[in-house]
């Protein structure tokens, strides 16, 4: 299994210490031909989601990571990765894959004096330290998304098919929960792949 | 600040990581910084070349000014205070500022002690030019540290003196028996726990990003491959013929430091850069404010 971490702004060696802590085989995506190889699955790390998504298309990235999404490649994206992947962004005028048929307010605590940790349940995997950084909120789910954690009332981590997102950063903390469900999603496509 | 706090406000320095901050004075330049990718802005009156033309006392912006700048942007806002003025740094708090940097750019306040900025819940970006300066900032409670290049200058000599001379600082203690690290502390005036911290992880306990004097992609780039985790630029942007487009080139250089191919692209036909002035030409040092 080999998984790509968006390299092009934000917190993207942290995701790759994760991976290499479950010993998952993981590489940078900066530009186009970093995508030429295996790919299993794909992280948008945390950042500003103003600079990422500018970058991917300045870059050429967009179009082909967006294509590999559609194809159902599952894709993780934390904070910023997660307006990048979402349907509408209520106070943003720009949107980016729009994959995921959530709804997400940028900034939805406020600025820096807003940031928390909290300890919270995650699916049926126990307690996970979630680590929220001047971060967004998820006001809004489709039909098809489904809630793996919740905070005051909002979802903090979310799955629609081949996507996950949460509004926190799991890759700050020791604890690996949230990768090896992302890890194990992969795995679970990649068998599907074998069997068609 | 409890611990819990100062891990998040270490953890904002992570999240800016690879990007580019930029010096703006108007709510209209923050927008342009923002369109071109800033992954963050620094609030000023003036940028560090005006400061350094117009001579006298420089201080914290007007906090008015600086909400005109947040409520422009998406992007955390960052804004200056004296070295050692712990009520500006009150101020800013009050303001819900995003980033505090206490800087040399400024006149200091206090020419012996620095901020104690334990008792912020607010995060601090701290200048430093090696490694007992900038691990004498993280015990003060700086979350975040940057080289102290000569602002205002367009002229990247000392941001890349001191980005080397931290680095090598860091691979000297790195290299060290666990038993020199306490006359390693005692040399470098910092704590002991600091010192088995860059021993043991060959790194700053916080996010280092370069500054000043940068003003061409390439500069930006020379930082990275250099060890910076970042970029601030103040002058080199507003200051020169084409900002929006140079500050694009600046954020696309430093998301592909290490490719000479898309450097040289990114090069071209950027019209002026700032006019700049050099090291020995100038007559007032501003890192040496602060030790």
């Amino acid at each position: 299994m080999r998984i790509g971490v968006l390299a092009v702004q934000g917190a993207f060696i942290e995701h790759r210490q994760m991976l290499d802590k479950l010993k998952i085989d993981n590489f940078e995506i900066r530009q186009l031909s970093d995508l030429s190889g295996q790919i299993d699955g794909i992280i948008l790390p945390g950042g500003e989601s103003t600079v990422m998504g500018r970058l991917l298309k300045d870059l050429n990235l967009y179009e082909p990571i967006y294509q590999l999404i559609k194809n159902h490649l599952p894709v993780y994206g934390t904070c910023a990765g997660a307006i990048l992947l979402a349907k509408t962004i209520i106070n943003d005028s720009h949107t980016w894959f729009q994959t995921m048929n959530i709804t997400v307010r940028r900034n939805a605590y406020g600025r820096q004096l807003g940031s928390f940790k909290i300890v919270a349940p995650f699916k049926d995997h126990g307690n996970v330290p979630m680590v929220f950084i001047r971060a967004p909120r998820i006001e809004n789910l489709g039909r098809s998304v489904i809630i793996l954690s919740s905070h005051d009332g909002y979802a903090t981590a979310a799955r629609e098919a081949n996507m996950l997102v949460t509004s926190f950063h799991p890759e700050v903390t020791d604890d690996l929960t949230i990768h090896q469900y992302f890890v194990d999603m992969c795995k679970e496509n990649m068998k599907k792949e074998k069997l068609n | 600040m409890n611990k819990e706090r100062y891990e998040l406000n270490k953890d904002l320095a992570k999240m800016l990581k690879g990007g580019v901050i930029m010096d703006v004075t108007t709510p209209e330049q923050a927008k342009i910084a923002e369109a071109a990718g800033a992954c963050a802005v620094m609030a000023l009156e003036r940028i560090p070349a005006d400061i350094r033309a117009a001579g006298g006392v420089s201080r914290m912006s007007d906090p008015s000014m600086i909400k005109a700048i947040q409520a422009a942007v998406s992007i955390p806002v960052m804004a200056k205070v004296r070295i050692g003025h712990f009520v500006e740094a009150q101020i800013l708090e009050a303001i819900e500022i995003d980033y505090i940097d206490e800087s040399e750019v400024l006149s200091p306040a206090d020419d012996i002690h620095h901020i104690d900025k334990t008792v912020f819940n607010v995060p601090f970006v701290c200048g430093a030019k090696d490694l007992g300066e900038a691990l004498r900032r993280i015990n003060e409670g700086a979350a975040m540290i940057r080289t102290k290049g000569e602002p205002g200058t367009g002229d990247i000599i000392q941001a890349v003196r001191h980005m080397r001379m931290i680095q090598s600082e860091i691979r000297k203690i790195t290299s060290l028996r666990e038993d020199e690290l306490y006359e390693a502390a005692k040399t470098l005036q910092v704590p002991f726990d600091l010192i088995k911290y860059v021993h043991h992880n060959g790194k700053l306990p916080v996010v280092n990003f370069a500054a000043g004097g940068i003003a061409t992609p390439a500069d930006a780039a020379l930082m990275m491959q250099l060890g910076a985790e970042g970029v601030f630029v103040g002058s080199g942007i507003f200051k020169s013929g084409n900002p929006a487009q140079r500050a694009e080139a600046i954020v696309k250089a430093v998301a592909n430091y290490n490719d000479p191919k898309i450097l040289a692209s990114l090069s071209e036909g950027l019209g002026e850069a700032m006019v700049g002035i050099n090291e020995q030409e100038i007559q007032l040092l501003m890192a040496e404010r602060g030790k």
